[in-house]
């Protein structure tokens, strides 16, 4: 039973960070209908920043603060350049620039911080945490937390307020909502901004725990891509179930058959309920009119 | 004063003159209509003053201002609102969400409260809400409020086309055959609305194809053919002008060999 709370502990945390990647997947995806594989990047850029500027002698929560806020300034410069002007190009394409960009950050990186694998210290401690006859640690009370207040403002955005339902209004049809007066670049603008900062959040709230280098990021964008997938593309709510319940699905595999399996058995439970049910758990069936 | 100036308006689609040199103007509380044969210029018309496409030559006057290829949502933030022959809706969206786009504008705040979805924001959002409502009983779809646009019939999503172009509060709008596909009492009830938000003030640019409609509802009528502007003038002048029943008549075989309308909206 101590082992099987463990097993879901670490699960939920993992599955928290996916479920972070996940969500920053959903807000591009709802803008543009475009799967952002340069997501992971971000998560990269946002731990690699916090310990660089750390390093450089900031505080802690300001370093973060300031890799959370470059990196969004990445993820706007990043569709102004890459997307933007690529506009009028099939979905496809764009989503292959999304995989070049994605080498690119990359690149960049390795070549100004180098290969190494870097750690941030915990923001409370090391010391585990006694919960239902299992230990957590409280950095990923962090992460569990951070997954779910950003989850709960991006449902409030997308189902309560005016911008989200642009945002929404901007995917389905460009012109028509030109029409009512929305701004779609903007809308674009924003949504690679706000995805880039989660992204970020995520890299800051688990580089103590997993530690960072500069090729973290593409396991990363896979696992929040299936995690996005498994729950149904677009929608916050199947972000942060398809999250955890992948994250929980490899730390059981690992913990009662072997760590070799985990990704495996994750991905062989998700094409099976894809192939029953091709929009994942809470996406809508998407109906074309002709 | 004059809402809209039209002047020398014209484009060009690979050396085909789409229209050239179409001028008019509207006063607010108008109505206007643009008839002519299939293929005459009158949709491409309306995507050049609505911003849809960028004008050749020519210069198009709201309100005192040069607007002449200024983007579309510029333009409804100018009061410009317009609906589409062949339909520009969300069409995965709801009836109602539909409608509540329209408030965009008006209920627009800051975009940091409402990435926090801070009460300012939810509230900005139960506003639109409840006027949204308002304009589906206007326009006679308040029991489809929930339902996916997408589900709804042809004449059904052309109603709720207009009522999201009323959510705008225009001064101008623009409205691409808005009783194609309807039945004759849909198209009497569109009739009867046109009438009242022009009432209301609102100058209306129309393109109709039901003349019995255009003939009655419209101030003013220009008729284009060829992309050019053969006549203009009131309902009564303008049935009775030689030039018009020509173009009306001699299109009947030419229609057969052109197809589609040359100017039409893809997308």
């Amino acid at each position: 039973m101590a082992d099987f709370m463990q097993f879901a502990l670490s699960g939920v945390t993992v599955g928290a960070v996916y479920a972070l990647i996940a969500l920053g997947f959903t807000i591009i995806y709802n803008a543009s209908d475009v799967v952002n594989f340069a997501q992971g990047e971000f998560v990269m850029l946002g731990g690699m920043g916090t310990v660089f500027a750390h390093q450089a002698g900031l505080p802690l929560p300001l370093a973060a603060l300031l890799a959370i806020a470059l990196t969004a300034m990445i993820g706007i410069i990043f569709n102004r350049l890459a997307i933007e002007t690529a506009r009028n190009a099939p979905v496809v394409s764009l989503i292959i620039i999304t995989i070049g960009a994605s080498i690119f950050i990359q690149g960049v990186v390795q070549i100004v911080f180098g290969k190494q694998i870097y750690r941030l210290p915990s923001f409370s401690g090391d010391t585990p945490i006694p919960l239902f006859g299992a230990n957590i640690l409280p950095q990923s009370l962090w992460v569990i937390a951070g997954a779910i207040i950003v989850f709960i403002a991006l449902w409030l955005f997308f189902t309560r307020t005016m911008t989200g339902r642009a945002v929404l209004a901007t995917s389905n049809n460009r012109l028509a909502a030109q029409l009512v007066g929305i701004n779609t670049n903007f809308m674009m603008t924003l949504s690679f901004g706000v995805s880039a900062a989660i992204g970020a959040l995520a890299g800051v709230l688990v580089s103590p725990i997993t530690l960072t280098s500069y090729q973290v990021g593409v396991p990363l964008a896979l696992k929040g891509f299936a995690a996005a997938m498994l729950g149904g593309m677009g929608n916050p709510k199947g972000a942060l179930v398809g999250g955890i319940l992948l994250g929980l699905l490899e730390s059981f595999t690992a913990g009662y058959l072997s760590s070799h399996y985990k990704d495996a058995v994750a991905f062989i439970v998700i094409l099976v309920l894809l192939s029953v049910k091709p929009q994942g758990l809470f996406g809508t069936k998407t109906v074309n009119r002709v | 004063m004059t809402l809209l100036t039209v002047e020398g308006l014209g484009i060009q689609f690979g050396g085909v003159k789409a229209v050239n040199d179409v001028g008019f103007s509207l006063n607010p509380g108008e109505i206007v209509s643009i008839i002519g044969p299939n293929g005459a210029g009158k949709t491409t018309l309306f995507n050049m003053i609505s911003g849809v496409y960028t004008p050749g030559a020519g210069k198009v006057t709201l309100a005192g201002e040069d607007v002449t290829g200024m983007a579309p949502f510029l333009l409804a933030r100018r009061g410009l609102s317009r609906t589409f022959q062949n339909l520009q809706i969300f069409q995965s969206m709801s009836v109602l969400e539909n409608v509540m786009s329209g408030f965009h504008l008006r209920e627009r705040g800051s975009v940091l409260a409402d990435l926090f979805a801070w009460p300012t924001a939810r509230r900005r959002a139960r506003a639109a809400e409840g006027d949204a409502r308002k304009l589906l009983e206007r326009v006679g779809l308040e029991r489809a409020a929930e339902r996916e646009a997408g589900s709804l019939s042809y004449g059904s999503l052309k109603r709720l086309e207009i009522a999201r172009a009323l959510a705008l509060d225009p001064r101008l709008l623009l409205l691409d055959e808005p009783a194609a596909g309807c039945n004759a009492v849909e198209t009497e009830e569109i009739d009867h609305l046109i009438e009242e938000i022009a009432k209301a003030g609102t100058a209306i640019l129309l393109v109709e194809h039901d003349m019995k409609m255009v003939m009655r509802i419209s101030k003013h009528i220009v008729v284009l053919d060829h992309g050019e502007k053969i006549a203009e003038g009131e309902p009564a002048v303008v049935s009775r002008d030689p030039r018009v029943i020509e173009a009306y008549l001699g299109a009947q075989a030419k229609d057969k060999a052109m197809g589609e309308e040359a100017g039409h909206a893809e997308h």
